[in-house]
């Protein structure tokens, strides 16, 4: 065989296997559009997205799922809260306080807690957590918001670290020597240099890390506590929209309104996450600092 | 004549671990008077240079011996404070390096640093230095845009306007010019020559026309060390050594 052919047939094969992938995803989306639709048929969207109760079971049946979608984002936000200044924070004493052999160390442990199984996460976040928080806040339950905010708060940290790490590390030496040369001190350089200078790479990092824990399952279906209510505090149980449908698929019967009803909150979540994405992807490319001279 | 030397180095040897790369470097600074380090690549110009502000301090493993001097004080003594030290000796580097900030913000942050918070102050050295750098007519209407969107020329005068902005009493060049086209090149020379009467200037550069053209005395580094230090136009007139004369008649570098 020549080798233009050989090339030509190479090429043809890449194609055929990217097509593939490609075309399972959408088909994966085209059914859950497909399944998840016919719900409208029994309610509006104003009211299923809008609706305060989730009565999936009961006759007649209940599908507003305002109290799920509002469980997801409180606990998102709350997880946001408390894995944001610590991943940034942690990324920037990595990349710029730390001496070499430190960061050598931790870095590589802190990718590793990003590969932490979820399940493991929210063993621990029932088994151990729960039972201290419900002690030291004197509360009824231990499985609520803050638990499972915390659990996220966990997953979320690795992703917005490294990914910030990179970010700051990546800032020119030229820069930090500017501000240093201008009498800076360290602290200055870090705080009016360094990190407006990767702003960018910094809010990549975290939608990312919050996207994955607006979409993680297991750890909000075995901390969250699982009632479907609109929450008051942040001891209060909630219930979000991936932990609902795990736990209701297995018990809806095969196209059901409620069957229906769940495939429309994963059209809900998809919506969700990729708001996410775009707003990431956005921001990478707005606040794209170049951060050297271009000549 | 002594009470004029703004900064001398007596014995200063540099290690950047077990390599030394400096030897026993003694050079006297005047007060006003532009002083240019000359040498081929790697003759460690640059790096005494960075000695001069400390900026070598930021690189791990480095180890400095001999005498610094600014004014009476050894700016290695372990009680000098290295941020007030650079603030007296500004720098100005071989690549324009702007803040990714607006034009008003690079030249702020400087001040904001060392403490003024007077925004009508700023405002009012923002221009003063803008001006000294002749940059002010280029940018006095785009001072909130970003610096970035300056060319490499303006960019330096940019960086220069900012060193000056924080009022050294010496300011140190590492090869300003380099990365420029021969009409920017001359605009910063015109501006080290303005300068040099209000400041002592040290620059480094690879260009021997502009060693000549600058400054008023003149040092040649070879592999370390200083091989001969004179007034310029004596240094490249008539040489003491034949080291120096082979350099500057381009017979070897």
């Amino acid at each position: 065989m020549k080798r233009q052919h050989i090339d030509k047939t190479v090429q043809s094969g890449f194609l055929l296997v990217a097509l593939f992938s490609i075309t399972v995803l959408l088909l994966i989306m085209v059914f859950l559009f497909i399944e998840g639709l016919p719900i409208l048929d029994h309610i509006s969207v104003k009211e299923f997205i809008f609706g305060k109760y989730w009565y999936p079971t009961d006759d007649p049946a209940d599908f507003g799922i305002f109290a799920l979608i509002l469980g997801s984002v409180c606990v998102t936000l709350l997880s946001g809260l408390m894995a944001i200044p610590l991943g940034i924070m942690t990324a920037v004493y990595l990349a710029e306080i730390a001496s070499p052999r430190v960061a050598e160390i931790v870095k590589p442990i802190v990718e590793l807690m990003a590969s932490m199984p979820s399940v493991v996460i929210g063993f621990f976040g029932m088994a151990v957590v729960a039972p201290f928080i419900q002690e030291l806040f004197d509360i009824p339950v231990g499985l609520n918001m803050f638990n499972a905010s915390l659990m996220l708060a966990f997953m979320a940290i690795p992703t917005i670290c490294s990914i910030s790490e990179d970010a700051v590390f990546s800032v020119p030496t030229a820069l930090k020597e500017a501000s240093f040369a201008l009498g800076a001190t360290h602290f200055e350089t870090i705080v009016k240099v360094v990190i407006p200078a990767s702003l960018s790479g910094i809010c990549t990092a975290v939608i990312l890390g919050l996207s994955r824990a607006i979409g993680e399952t297991m750890v909000v279906l075995m901390a969250a506590g699982g009632a479907a209510m609109i929450p008051g505090s942040i001891f209060d149980p909630v219930r979000p929209l991936p932990a609902s449908i795990a736990a209701e698929m297995a018990e809806a019967p095969f196209r059901s309104e409620h069957y229906h009803a769940l495939f429309a909150i994963g059209i809900v979540l998809f919506v969700f996450t990729f708001i996410f994405n775009l707003i990431a992807d956005y921001i990478s490319h707005k606040f794209r600092q170049v951060g050297e001279a271009s000549l | 004549m002594d009470s004029n030397i703004k900064m001398h180095t007596q014995a200063l040897d540099f290690f950047y671990g077990a390599f030394q790369a400096l030897y026993n470097i003694s050079i006297d600074f005047i007060e006003n008077q532009v002083t240019a380090l000359i040498g081929p690549s790697g003759c460690g110009k640059s790096t005494y240079l960075r000695c001069l502000n400390r900026m070598n301090d930021l690189i791990p493993g480095i180890l400095v011996k001999g005498q610094t001097m600014l004014d009476s004080q050894d700016i290695y003594n372990p009680s000098v404070d290295v941020v007030s030290l650079r603030r007296r000796v500004g720098m100005v580097f071989q690549k324009p390096n702007p803040f990714p900030k607006t034009i008003f913000e690079n030249i702020a942050y400087g001040l904001r640093v060392n403490g003024i918070k007077d925004k009508a102050k700023i405002t009012q050295i923002v221009e003063k230095s803008l001006k000294q750098a002749a940059i002010w007519d280029e940018v006095k209407d785009r001072l909130n845009e970003s610096a970035l969107g300056l060319s490499g020329g303006q960019q330096q005068r940019l960086c220069i306007a900012r060193a000056l902005a924080v009022d050294p009493e010496v300011l140190l060049m590492d090869e300003p010019a380099s990365a420029l086209d021969p009409i920017a090149t001359q605009k910063i020379e015109e501006l080290i020559s303005t300068l040099s009467s209000k400041l002592t200037i040290i620059i480094v550069t690879h260009n021997m026309q502009q060693a000549a053209r600058v400054s008023d005395r003149t040092a040649f580094f070879y592999m370390g060390k200083l091989i001969e230090v004179n007034d310029t136009d004596i240094l490249f007139t008539k040489p003491e050594l034949k080291q120096t004369e082979d350099y500057i008649t381009g017979r070897f570098g």
